[in-house]
């Protein structure tokens, strides 16, 4: 494979694309695919053959589409119409329509703020590509930055570039990724390894589930260039098995880049190698903590080792070893093919470029979203969002998983930034972003998540081991109805400990969702101690009055 | 009848176990395959018995302790076979707070098990997931490997009755 090679196939591909007068894309992401619109597209396919248009009008299956909550969503090309909510039924005035007035019915208004808000970079191909074909990403300009990367980048060159975009760790921890690789190409040993962190854990996140679904090259292609980089030549997906789709995809896109030459041996003429495999995650949230991940990847119980030394100088079989999540590969090749000036143009001063969210809960437009760094909360809730579902009031947005806090309306003015949410008494997280009206109650909610990391917690530590048992045996009493004032205290002084003595991220931040409820929501916690009331009702309280 | 019945299961347990050595041949037989091992034992079998952890631990050399421990560390696998059915219900925070939890006390009320059980009759596993990663369609539920979302209660009973039945 070689440049003029890879330019060959986007001609040809964009030519292939020029023959239609009008494309039906269908998201065949999983949250549409369990709305049923793999049958929706087979029906499409088999209308078009019968009506015998084959030759200007074409079906094909396309990655997230955004809005999950109203799939199976479908978007014609080049109108640029999204209809949703798409029946088998449908389908026949959907083709009548095409080349005329957009089917009224099922089309959402083209001026919705949930995608007029959005800043694509990360899900730039999205809606666009079939995720399957990898001649369809390179039509979209895919593989090119790997190209310009090897032949006329110096690895230096590159992680320059990459400092100076200010790209930051989209995994929830924020830290520079140009220094994380800079650590990596410094440090020695002949043996270096690339790891893409794709065990997302935190419920209520499926950010990189879709990136891995629907475009699952542009995170082969930054694992590639970081790979050239720092120097390493093999690579691990650590992907959740839960994500069947996801991982199928994986195999097949690398399958496809191994044969066409952009992924293996040589690529693009030069010495460079690399090669990437999948490792399975089996349901364990602490494997989300590097070292917890590497430990699983050596087939070993994930359990986190003390740091440092850091992967970067001490990782996967005690070599070098650099980890990133998902996103932040996902964003390595617009940087490269835009420069690091022009990503550096969006967000915020400290928190540079865009960041993927998953909108959840009670909100209206549940879905999957990119907005550039410093938009406030109220505007992706609200206005990308669409405000609460039915008629109840917004009380909180619960941001990072078991890791971060509630935020609430009083603060949804406050920009979204890496500092912003840590201030907030939350965390940026990676991405995940649920929120909750007054049928929520914060009591329970602080429960749930301490039971979760209650379960979740590997057992190494005492802090997080103990604590987080004795943590959720305080909360279950007060939900119960037999809490006293002094439990409270004893919840505050116990989260302080744990926060402070744990050895891993998991139990420094599991105390963050009591702190930040006990802070917002005292009252509540105070109602259900001294009047054995859950306002919000959602609590099964023993011997009071409900 | 029996002895033919007799055989095709030897045959199906040949090859189920030749695709949990072709797993460890893959790489290398090295004791770092051993959760990818795992994995084809939990795909093909459907848990994971002793015996099998005694052959793994065997052939990648690494000890039954390691093999037991890292078995149950993951929630991933699991050493009790399943029944017929399994209804996985998603319990990740988007589905918590719009009603995972009433979905299964309704599915306990019915049925008469608890998360992780299954039924007498041997017919239905109800089993919980930390998060499917389908928030957008919250409360999502996996019947038998397909994921089914934006359920409650009522309509969860329902398809379970139905698909029991058949």
């Amino acid at each position: 494979m070689n440049y003029e090679e890879l330019l060959e196939i986007a001609k040809v591909e964009n030519e292939k694309k020029a023959q239609f007068v009008h494309t039906i894309n269908v998201c065949v992401a999983a949250g549409c695919i369990s709305c049923g619109s793999q049958e929706l597209l087979d029906a499409f396919k088999r209308e078009i053959e019968k009506r015998g248009i084959e030759n200007w009008c074409k079906a094909k299956g396309v990655g997230c589409l955004g809005l999950c909550t109203a799939g199976p969503l479908i978007s014609i090309e080049p109108e640029g119409f999204i209809y949703k909510d798409v029946k088998v039924s449908d389908i026949i005035d959907v083709i009548d329509a095409l080349g005329g007035e957009p089917v009224k019915r099922i089309l959402c208004p083209s001026d919705m703020s949930f995608f007029k808000k959005q800043q694509k970079i990360v899900l730039e191909n999205f809606g666009k590509i079939d995720p399957e074909r990898i001649d369809e990403y390179i039509a979209s300009g895919g593989y090119q930055s790997l190209n310009l990367a090897l032949r006329e980048m110096s690895p230096s060159m590159v992680i320059e570039q990459i400092v100076k975009s200010g790209l930051r760790g989209r995994g929830g921890g924020g830290y520079p990724t140009g220094l994380k690789w800079t650590t990596v190409i410094k440090a020695s040993g002949t043996q270096k390894y690339v790891i893409c962190n794709a065990d997302e854990g935190d419920p209520g996140a499926f950010m990189d589930r879709s990136v891995l679904e629907s475009d699952p090259h542009r995170v082969l292609e930054g694992m590639a260039i970081a790979g050239y980089s720092v120097g390493a030549d093999k690579a691990f997906i650590y992907v959740r098995a839960e994500y069947p789709l996801a991982i199928k995809r994986l195999r097949k896109a690398i399958a496809q880049a191994e044969r066409l030459g952009v992924l293996g041996r040589g690529i693009f003429n030069t010495p460079f190698n690399f090669d990437i495999k999948l490792r399975l995650g089996a349901g364990a949230f602490v494997c989300g903590e590097e070292t917890a991940l590497i430990s699983s990847i050596e087939g070993n119980r994930g359990m986190p080792q003390t740091r440092p030394p850091y992967p970067a100088e001490y990782g996967l079989w005690g070599c070098p070893t650099l980890i990133n999540n998902v996103e932040t590969f996902a964003n390595v090749p617009a940087i490269l093919r835009n420069g690091s000036q022009w990503y550096s143009s969006f967000g915020t001063e400290k928190s540079r470029g865009t960041k993927v969210f998953a909108l959840a809960g009670r909100i209206k437009n549940t879905g999957l979203i990119e907005v550039a760094m410093g938009t406030t909360l109220r505007e992706i809730v609200f206005d990308i969002g669409g405000g609460i579902s039915a008629d109840s009031k917004f009380k909180a947005v619960q941001t990072g998983g078991p890791s971060g806090g509630c935020i609430t309306e009083e603060f949804l003015d406050q920009p979204v930034d890496y500092e912003s949410l840590v201030k907030l008494g939350s965390i940026m997280g990676s991405g995940g972003m649920i929120v909750m009206d007054d049928t929520s109650c914060m009591v329970d909610v602080a429960k749930f998540f301490v039971e979760f990391c209650m379960t979740e917690s590997c057992g190494k530590c005492v802090p997080c081991r103990d604590g987080s048992a004795q943590m959720y045996y305080l909360l279950n009493k007060i939900s119960k109805g037999h809490g006293t004032t002094s439990d409270l205290h004893l919840l505050e002084k116990l989260c302080e400990i744990i926060k402070n003595t744990s050895l891993c991220g998991l139990g420094m931040s599991m105390p963050n969702p009591v702190i930040s409820t006990m802070h917002y929501f005292r009252e509540e916690y105070l109602t259900h101690i001294h009047d054995k009331i859950c306002p919000a009702g959602a609590c099964n309280i023993e011997g009071g009055r409900k | 009848m029996n002895e033919r019945q007799g055989k095709d299961t030897q045959e199906q347990e040949d090859r189920r176990l030749r695709m949990v050595e072709r797993t460890m041949r893959m790489y290398g037989n090295e004791p770092h395959a051993l959760i990818e091992t795992l994995h084809t034992i939990q795909e093909f079998y459907g848990f994971i018995d002793t015996d099998l952890m005694l052959f793994v631990s065997e052939k990648l050399g690494v000890p039954l302790s390691k093999v037991y421990g890292v078995a149950t560390f993951y929630h991933f696998f699991t050493l009790k076979p399943q029944g017929e059915h399994a209804c996985v219900v998603c319990n990740g925070t988007a589905c918590y707070i719009t009603g995972a939890k009433n979905i299964i006390d309704e599915i306990g009320k019915q049925y008469d098990i608890h998360p992780g059980e299954t039924t007498k009759d041997n017919k239905l596993s109800l089993l919980t997931a930390r998060c499917l990663g389908a928030c957008g369609l919250a409360p999502a539920i996996i019947y038998d490997g397909v994921v089914v979302g934006k359920q409650d209660p009522m309509s969860v009973i329902d398809t379970l009755g139905r698909w029991i039945e058949k």
